[in-house]
């Protein structure tokens, strides 16, 4: 198949008249068709977007029924609009409408490629209560044990993460250690056979709490 | 419509069929042709995948072919490339916004793969080859043929790499609990491999058809 | 923006997740191109010519379409985009250098249906990389694609004069091989 060289002007005036309202035509139909299309699912998929957001928020934070958008503005935590642009944390809110935690979105180099997880964070317990991979390309059988074996995600219950005296970091660093060497209520039960992608785990989280932490307990 | 065509009428009845039935087996775009392998390979690690995908190639290829099958006489032979791959463009667009309507969870597992649609060898060679030189009618069946063919290769591979992989068939388990499942056939070698045995499986059948 | 960060793109594009044997993209070429050492390797450096050139473009464009707001022309804008880098390189091939222009044939213009090129830029906006980690994911991806290439070309240029039996002869014995090579290219992961 050859690709018609469309530089070169035609020499026959009617015949490049009849390509341009052909090329004119044809695109004019396909915008159309295109924001027709875009206009007419906007709504159903604007509201299955937000469902499965919510159902990956409320899983990660027990007792959760609502929730609300939120970004540092200043070093203020202030409510935002949904379709807000930059880093978006969401505070969950219990049936009579008091905070009990906070869904943190993180991500960071695993074994194949980018994790992205999302993480419940409780500031009154200063722990993180549950968790949940929404991205990772790791290895099927090995490494995306990080999302289905429930020892290691058993960790994430309730993982201690209580800041250092001054507040601005994290009294323990979260490490993840070997599989049944857990032995501090901030260490990582890793899994054997996904010793790296746990490990990331680890990685992802710590850093991303030890920036997060302290920037909540201020506000 | 010239007197020839007029001719031909009764013969081209019976071939609105034939269009029909070449994509299924004769000339089947995967097994036949090898058009289109990056979808074949990649999405096919579960049968549900490789049915969407399937269907959602098959609605870009008919509604191409139709439109580009009407239009046939109105678009100058200069352009006709550009012109194919807008209105494939566009059709796939539509459809990844219908995806995204039916399922985010689907949307997610298929990824990059349905914008991808639009450099499908398969889409752009029936449009060339076939529906900018023939009916509406034909183009039509010639269309759905090859989407069906093209689905069924897809089926194919996933059915097998699902079972094998992780025992199931869309979900459903039926080999035993116990069953060891074969990892490698829902990483990317797996797709490497189950397509070649397929290969292998038709080229031994052909072999024994003429030997016959 | 430190330089291990950009290694790791690049390594991650180039050989973790290799274009052809990790996701899939690109195998018309890998089938159709790969019988002679000497066409892949020229095959290889035209398309990763393509692919740099399309990934500073397609970066351009989505800042034009998300200023405007119009997210749905994303796929449209890109392969025009595509389609006129590879006539431009046409036509830049044909005046520098018309013994180049005459290997590549019809290689050249067949580019533009290469779901590499496609894959990679849409990649590359559904990572949000900027554009200097756009450039380096370029780069790395069709080093990728040469790589696989060659390997393959290689394999079969030995193959041809291999006893293999008739009905694993063309495709099937290519896709085994193309299996092997993508167990083989899964032990790169864990560099990054």
């Amino acid at each position: 198949m050859n690709l018609p060289n469309q530089s070169i002007p035609e020499e026959n005036g009617a015949d490049s008249k009849k390509m341009l309202i052909a090329m004119v035509g044809i695109g004019a139909f396909c915008a159309l068709l295109i924001v027709l299309i875009f206009e007419g699912t906007k709504e159903r998929r604007a509201f299955l977007k937000a469902e499965a957001l919510e159902k990956a928020i409320f899983q990660v934070i027990p007792n959760a029924k609502s929730m609300k958008p939120m970004q540092f503005i200043d070093g203020q935590l202030t409510e935002v609009d949904k379709e807000a642009k930059g880093e978006t944390l969401y505070a969950g809110y219990n049936e009579s409408n008091q905070l009990v935690g906070y869904a943190i979105e993180a991500s960071g180099q695993g074994y194949a490629d980018i994790i992205k997880v999302l993480y419940g964070y409780d500031p009154q317990k200063q722990a993180i209560v549950g968790f949940q991979v929404l991205e990772s390309k790791e290895t099927p059988g090995l490494g995306d044990k990080i999302e289905k074996q429930e020892s290691f995600l058993a960790n994430f219950i309730s993982l201690d993460v209580t800041l250092n005296a001054d507040k601005k970091g994290l009294a323990n660093e979260v490490v993840t250690v070997k599989q049944g060497e857990k032995s501090n209520p901030w260490e990582i039960d890793g899994i054997t056979g996904a010793t790296i992608s746990s490990r990331a785990i680890g990685d992802i989280i710590n850093s991303s709490i030890q920036e997060i932490g302290p920037k909540i307990s201020n506000k | 419509m010239n007197v020839a065509v007029k001719e031909n009428k009764k013969k081209r009845e019976q071939k609105s069929t034939d269009e029909f039935i070449k994509g299924l087996w004769k000339e089947n775009p995967v097994f036949v042709q090898v058009l289109g392998m990056c979808p074949v390979l990649a999405v096919t690690n579960t049968s549900m995948n490789a049915l969407a995908m399937g269907l959602a190639t098959s609605f870009v290829l008919l509604m191409s072919n139709i439109l580009i099958s009407l239009l046939r006489n109105f678009i100058p032979k200069q352009v006709r490339i550009s012109s194919y791959i807008l209105i494939i463009a566009t059709f796939v667009t539509v459809i990844d916004y219908v995806i995204q309507a039916i399922s985010v969870e689907l949307h997610k597992s298929l990824g990059a793969f349905i914008s991808l649609i639009v450099v499908n060898c398969l889409i752009l060679s029936r449009a060339e080859a076939f529906a900018s030189k023939n009916t509406l009618k034909h183009s039509v069946m010639d269309a759905l043929g090859m989407g069906i063919g093209f689905t069924f290769a897809l089926l194919c591979l996933g059915v097998v790499r699902e079972v094998l992989g992780s025992g199931t068939v869309f979900q459903f388990q039926i080999l035993p609990e116990n069953f060891q499942s074969w990892i490698i056939m829902i990483l990317p070698a797996g797709g490497f491999f189950t397509l070649a045995f397929w290969l292998l499986f038709f080229n031994y059948l052909k072999e024994r058809k003429a030997k016959s | 923006m430190n330089t291990a960060s950009l290694w790791s793109i690049f390594i991650n594009a180039c050989l973790i997740n290799n274009f052809v044997l990790a996701y899939f993209l690109g195998i018309c070429p890998f089938l159709g191109v790969s019988g002679k050492v000497a066409t892949a390797s020229k095959m290889g450096a035209a398309v990763t010519f393509v692919m740099v050139i399309s990934s500073l473009c397609a970066f351009g464009i989505n800042s034009i379409l998300t200023a405007i707001n119009a997210p749905y022309l994303q796929l449209i804008s890109y392969i025009v985009v595509i389609a006129s880098t590879v006539q431009l390189v046409e036509m830049f091939v044909k005046k520098m250098s018309p013994a180049l222009f005459n290997a590549l044939g019809i290689f050249l213009p067949l580019i533009t249906t290469n779901c590499a090129i496609l894959g990679l830029v849409l990649f590359q906006t559904a990572k949000g990389y900027n554009i200097l980690e756009g450039f380096v994911y370029a780069l790395g991806a069709g080093a990728g694609f040469t790589i696989a290439l060659l390997l393959m070309a290689g394999l079969r240029e030995q193959l041809e004069l291999a006893d293999t039996p008739k009905i694993v002869k063309g495709t099937a014995i290519t896709l085994l091989i193309a299996g092997i090579l993508s167990l083989g290219f899964m032990g790169f992961s864990g560099l990054g």
